[in-house]
């Protein structure tokens, strides 16, 4: 699959080399370079600089090629903003947004965004953990 | 920018609260103009319950970056059921997108400014005026200048693209007048021409080209 992803902070990087190992085709934009050094020296996809919610920094990553975008800056206004660009502009069949304030996860779920908060997530596992060691 | 728009709007008499991130801003606000501002992100769906967003008839994101005021307009929108929502937005690029994405009206800065600037350079033909979006159309201020080919000429014989209407003259000298068929062109004179947005490029060539 082409995949974008938007972020290249640990989750971001460590996502797209995972994928890259899978054999995807990925490109990761990050609005600093300095980001990029956390992908491994065997990453074989593309690193671009580029403000992932700007239509030509996107088309540039070759969003209108792409399968799967995925936002995870640490932003969740800019992660909501550049996942509506990739599904109702660019139509990309398949995005997916980290939000980390559940209210706003919960709202652009209701809305149609494929959406995941962290914060919900780690609390609930947290949760389990600690209550299935009692 | 929403501390001279909150200024403006109480001043006019309307039920006005701002909300702020900033503390210092929001102290500063509140010592000079009363309990009108609350500390809070206001792209929070938590934040906009707690200020009684449900109860307002517009809602209106002037932050400096796109993005916050894209959600927080689309949260007063699908949370709270604002039946009016404004945003500020910087790159002209998206106000296609928040059209889309449901915020009612969008304001351009940077292009509002740019125009302001290249309103001020002589040579620059074609300032917009307003934007009637709705009905797609513009309003503009076209200068005739020494070089434009229709000095002279009568607005009969003007090749205006379709839908285009020239509705005043402001001349160098003497009276604002409406333009007739037999109006002519003169060096100095400002045309204010209303015109289907996607003509405005012809509309300039064919009053000041």
């Amino acid at each position: 699959m082409n995949i974008v992803i938007m972020g290249c902070g640990r989750v971001g990087a460590r996502l797209a080399s995972l994928l890259d190992e899978d054999g995807h085709k990925i490109t990761v934009l990050d609005n600093d370079t300095y980001s990029f050094r956390r992908l491994p020296p065997s990453f074989s996809g593309t690193a671009l600089y580029g403000n992932g919610t700007d239509e030509e920094s996107l088309k540039k990553a070759g969003i209108e090629e792409a399968d799967v975008f995925v936002a995870l800056t640490q932003g969740d206004n800019r992660n909501v903003m550049s996942c509506q660009i990739a599904k109702h502009i660019f139509k990309v069949p398949r995005v997916v947004c980290r939000v980390y304030d559940p209210l706003r996860e919960e709202m652009y779920n209701a809305l149609g965004l494929e959406t995941i908060s962290p914060t919900k997530v780690f609390a609930q596992l947290l949760r389990e953990q600690i209550e299935g060691q009692e | 920018m929403g501390y001279y728009l909150l200024k403006a709007l109480l001043s006019e008499g309307h039920e006005v609260l701002a909300i702020e991130k900033d503390a210092r801003v929001c102290k500063t606000i509140t010592d000079e103009l009363g309990g009108v501002c609350f500390r809070g992100d206001g792209c929070e769906a938590a934040t906009l319950a707690e200020v009684g967003t449900g109860r307002a008839d517009m809602f209106v994101a002037v932050t400096g970056d796109d993005e916050d005021n894209l959600v927080a307009c689309q949260v007063a929108k699908h949370k709270h059921n604002v039946p009016r929502t404004i945003a500020r937005i910087r790159n002209p690029r998206n106000a296609a997108l928040f059209k889309k994405l449901g915020v009612d009206v969008t304001v351009n800065t940077t292009d509002l400014i740019i125009e302001a600037i290249e309103h001020e350079v002589p040579t620059h033909a074609v300032t917009q005026l307003l934007t009637l979006d709705e009905k797609g159309m513009v309003i503009v201020d076209v200068k005739i200048s020494s070089e434009s080919s229709t000095v002279g000429k009568m607005v009969k014989d003007l090749s205006l693209p379709k839908e285009s209407k020239l509705a005043l003259i402001i001349p160098n000298e003497g009276s604002v007048h409406v333009p007739v068929a037999h109006t002519t062109l003169q060096i100095g004179d400002q045309i204010i021409a209303i015109t289907p947005s996607e003509y405005k490029e012809e509309l300039t060539a064919a009053l000041s080209g």
